[in-house]
């Protein structure tokens, strides 16, 4: 059956325009401007109409039952239209503004809340986690789920002082925009890797394993004849890069594995140029299904930035305002030795003159 | 099948009010095996606090290299639905745009051959189809391009561009975002399914300053549009926006990071010559100010998460190119720097710590861009430089 079809390869993805709605094709290039009806509803207008657009939240780990129920939504209301945001919501575009309640009220049934836009907390850019990686210190739908559960009423409103955008990923190689967030949830191993001297001499190239640590804390030895690797543990940082080029050498370890919490990144060149994440707190313990010390430490930077900033203000600007030291103050977080930054251009960080608040 | 799920852990997760992957996975626990065993294996990570997966392994599709995941459960004879859980990525549309058939038609395809679970999307942007055989990829491979679409990238290779939505529903785009990523991603097939690198290259491509796509904190090659003359004005919606109430003075003027704004009753000037370009104002008055007509995009480089050497933000390389088809000065410049980093790179070498080896300097020397103050913050603060050029004694031979 498979042998009476050309095998075609290299076609690359179908042309985007065969899936833009005819009002968009019309304005494609000439939009005018845009309005925010409500939270998670915008309106595009250009000189040949307007386009309704209601984003919704999707959990990113969707089966087809999940996409099919949206494609219906799509079906009976957008004339088939959708689309996907790179935060994972999807929205459903209309030129037919009588359309944008049914749209709503079908989400609601299914108990998908829409939001998502301007002051808000909009989806969760997250990883695999436990689902589906093999590095994973954390699991992150879980985490995404439980602390958007707490958060959900920042989706569904406008009310925070700027957007607020959040990522999880479950190891240090971040597959996720986590270093350039305002908060970000991030899985972290604290144990050094556990070698496999049985295995490593046949799965791993020697210089390769050596050469992917960034802190020259590999060098290869021999055991019973076989060479094979050590690991200095004094120098080891966890990162996972060994990992990464070496299956001999995971370093998940269900006693220490956990989570860190990082604040104040952002994308975007408003105001301010886009800033990195900084670390906030250094541990929590995983503690599945609900991760509670994780969403209780969100939550408190959410409510402390929300009390305290100004408008259009993002989280990193505000606390770029009123210091760090200020920051630690107000959601009572520890400042530890952990928070001291030992990597390459750890000296930029240190605090060089004598501005500080009193 | 499904109903001997015991999976009391994860059940925790199906309450509260966000859409819950416990119950949307678990909807399809009953037709897919693959799905069940997943919820399975994953209730055993939640009581022991570890994952199950081994490390990835060679798997795909025939004549590529990239676009296929290999994953296997470490807990094969206790799961076997996913002793074989391989990851198929294929290139999703620019800008993520669908309609209800083409979408239902690739859902098809993955309930018969795969475990029917997704991501929409992968960080990357592909869309993720997530979980099947060995023996399912090249009958998943086949059906999918018999509906026209194709696999995106993995491993070292060029990785799949995307892009935001851009001119097909934003006024800010500053270039055609969905055009240059479909040109890219169809002008570099090969390096999209070879993986031939040193490591892997992200593209991404965003219309404006507001990145909507992140290109500056993830894409090794960021495309992202601005604009070079005035911000237009619209008198008459400004003034709308100061009847409505609106506090323009600490919102617009006040925040201005380069205080270019001023306001003088219900007439707003702007001093473009000192404008950033930052998109804050035009953000928040949408009706009255928008992106100029001299348009075109920046290009920095180098942006990355933290493995191997620190996470790099991308680097100005370019602070304005013309995007229009069929982009050749861009092509060029793509196949430059490529070209310069396979010869010199080192393996796991990511584009931007490459340049901080080899210095910026070197790098816009060898790929044949002008060093210029757009580049940097600051010139250097210290005095150890290499010079290049000095006098000699006449007659001791420095003849050019
Ligand atoms: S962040 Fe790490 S554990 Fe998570 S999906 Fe990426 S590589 Fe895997
Ligand atoms: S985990 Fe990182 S620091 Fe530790 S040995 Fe491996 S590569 Fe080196
Ligand atoms: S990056 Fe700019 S042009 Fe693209 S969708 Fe976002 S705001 Fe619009
Ligand atoms: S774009 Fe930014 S820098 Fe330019 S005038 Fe507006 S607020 Fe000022």
């Amino acid at each position: 059956m498979a042998t009476d079809v050309e095998r075609k390869t290299d076609i690359g993805p179908p042309h985007y325009e065969q899936f833009l709605h005819p009002v968009m094709k019309a304005n494609y290039g000439k939009w005018l401007y845009h309005d925010s009806i409500a939270p998670g509803v915008l309106s595009h207008t250009g000189p040949e109409g307007t386009i309704y657009t209601v984003r919704a939240a999707s959990p990113r780990l969707a089966s087809t039952n999940f996409i099919r129920n949206m494609t219906k939504i799509a079906t009976d209301f957008c004339d088939g239209y959708l689309r996907f945001t790179s935060r994972n919501n999807v929205e459903f575009l209309t030129d037919k503004e009588e359309n944008v309640d049914k749209i709503k009220a079908a989400l609601a049934e299914l108990k998908i809340p829409v939001g998502g836009t301007n002051n808000a907390i909009s989806n969760v850019v997250h990883t695999q986690g436990w689902v589906h990686c093999h590095s994973a210190a954390t699991d992150a739908s879980g985490l995404v789920k439980v602390v958007m559960d707490e958060l959900a009423d920042y989706f569904t409103s406008e009310n925070l002082p700027a957007k607020t955008r959040l990522a999880v990923a479950c190891c240090l190689n971040m597959c996720g925009a986590v270093h350039a967030s305002d908060i970000a949830i991030l899985g972290v191993h604290r144990t050094p890797p556990v070698i496999d001297h049985s295995t490593l001499p046949n799965l791993c190239e020697i210089p390769t394993t050596v050469a992917s640590c960034p802190n020259n804390a590999i060098k290869p030895t021999s055991i019973e004849g076989k060479t094979t690797v050590k690991v200095d543990e004094d120098k080891c940082m966890y990162c996972g890069n060994c990992f990464t080029v070496c299956p001999s050498m995971p370093l998940s370890d269900p006693l220490n594995d956990g989570v860190s919490i990082w604040v104040g990144g952002k994308i975007s060149n408003a105001r301010t140029e886009p800033m990195f994440t900084k670390l906030a707190v250094p541990y929590l313990p995983n503690n599945p299904p609900r991760w509670p010390e994780v969403t209780d430490a969100v939550k408190k930077i959410v409510d402390v930035y929300a009390a305290n900033a100004r408008p259009f203000e993002r989280l990193g600007e505000w606390i770029d305002r009123i210091s760090w030291a200020r920051f630690f103050e107000l959601t009572g977080f520890e400042f530890t030795k952990y928070h001291l930054d030992d990597f390459r251009w750890a000296g930029t960080t240190y605090k060089r003159s004598l501005q500080n608040r009193y | 099948m499904a109903d001997d799920l015991k999976i009391p852990l994860l059940e925790e997760l199906e309450k509260g009010p966000w859409p819950s992957f416990v119950t949307d996975i678990k909807s399809v626990a009953g037709k897919s095996e693959m799905a069940a065993d997943l919820l399975r294996q994953l209730e055993k990570s939640y009581e022991d606090k570890r994952g199950y997966w081994k490390h990835g392994g060679l798997v795909g599709v025939r004549g590529y290299g990239g676009g296929v995941i290999g994953r296997y459960s470490a807990l094969p004879e206790e799961f076997p639905g996913v002793s074989h859980f391989h990851t198929v990525r294929v290139n999703q549309p620019s800008g993520w745009v669908y309609t209800a058939d083409a979408l239902n038609g690739i859902m098809d395809i993955w309930d018969e051959h795969g475990s029917g679970l997704t991501n929409m999307h992968g960080s990357t942007g592909d869309m993720v189809l997530l979980g099947t055989r060995t023996e399912e990829l090249e009958p998943t491979f086949l059906a999918l391009t018999q509906k026209g679409w194709d696999l995106g990238g993995s491993g070292s290779d060029m990785r799949t561009p995307s892009c935001c939505i851009g001119p097909a529903r934003c006024e800010y785009a500053c270039f055609d975002t969905l055009a240059l990523t479909y040109n890219l991603t169809q002008e570099y097939q090969d390096e999209l399914h070879r993986p031939m690198f040193n490591y892997k290259f992200k593209i991404k491509v965003s219309g404006c300053p507001n990145d909507c796509t992140a290109a500056i904190a993830r894409s090794d090659m960021a495309i992202i549009g601005i604009w070079k003359d005035d911000i237009k004005v619209n008198q008459e919606e400004f003034a709308k926006y100061v009847d409505s109430g609106m506090d323009v003075q600490g919102i617009v003027v006040d925040m201005c990071p380069t205080s270019c704004i001023s306001v003088d009753g219900k007439t707003i000037d702007i001093d473009d010559s000192n404008c950033v370009k930052c998109m804050h104002c035009i953000n928040k008055m949408p009706k009255a100010l928008a992106v100029g007509d001299e348009k075109g995009a920046a290009i920095a480089l180098g942006a990355k998460a933290p493995i191997v050497d620190g996470a790099l933000f991308g680097s100005i390389m370019v602070p304005f190119i013309e995007l229009e088809e069929p982009y050749e000065e861009l092509h060029d410049l793509i196949e430059r720097i490529w070209e310069f980093w396979d010869e010199h790179g080192k393996a796991r070498e990511r584009i931007g710590e490459f340049i901080e080896r080899v210095t910026l300097a070197r790098f816009c020397e060898e790929v044949g861009l002008d060093p210029i103050p757009q580049m940097v913050t600051h010139p250097r603060e210290n005095p150890y430089i290499f010079y290049e050029e000095y006098f000699a004694e006449e007659g001791e031979g420095s003849e050019e």
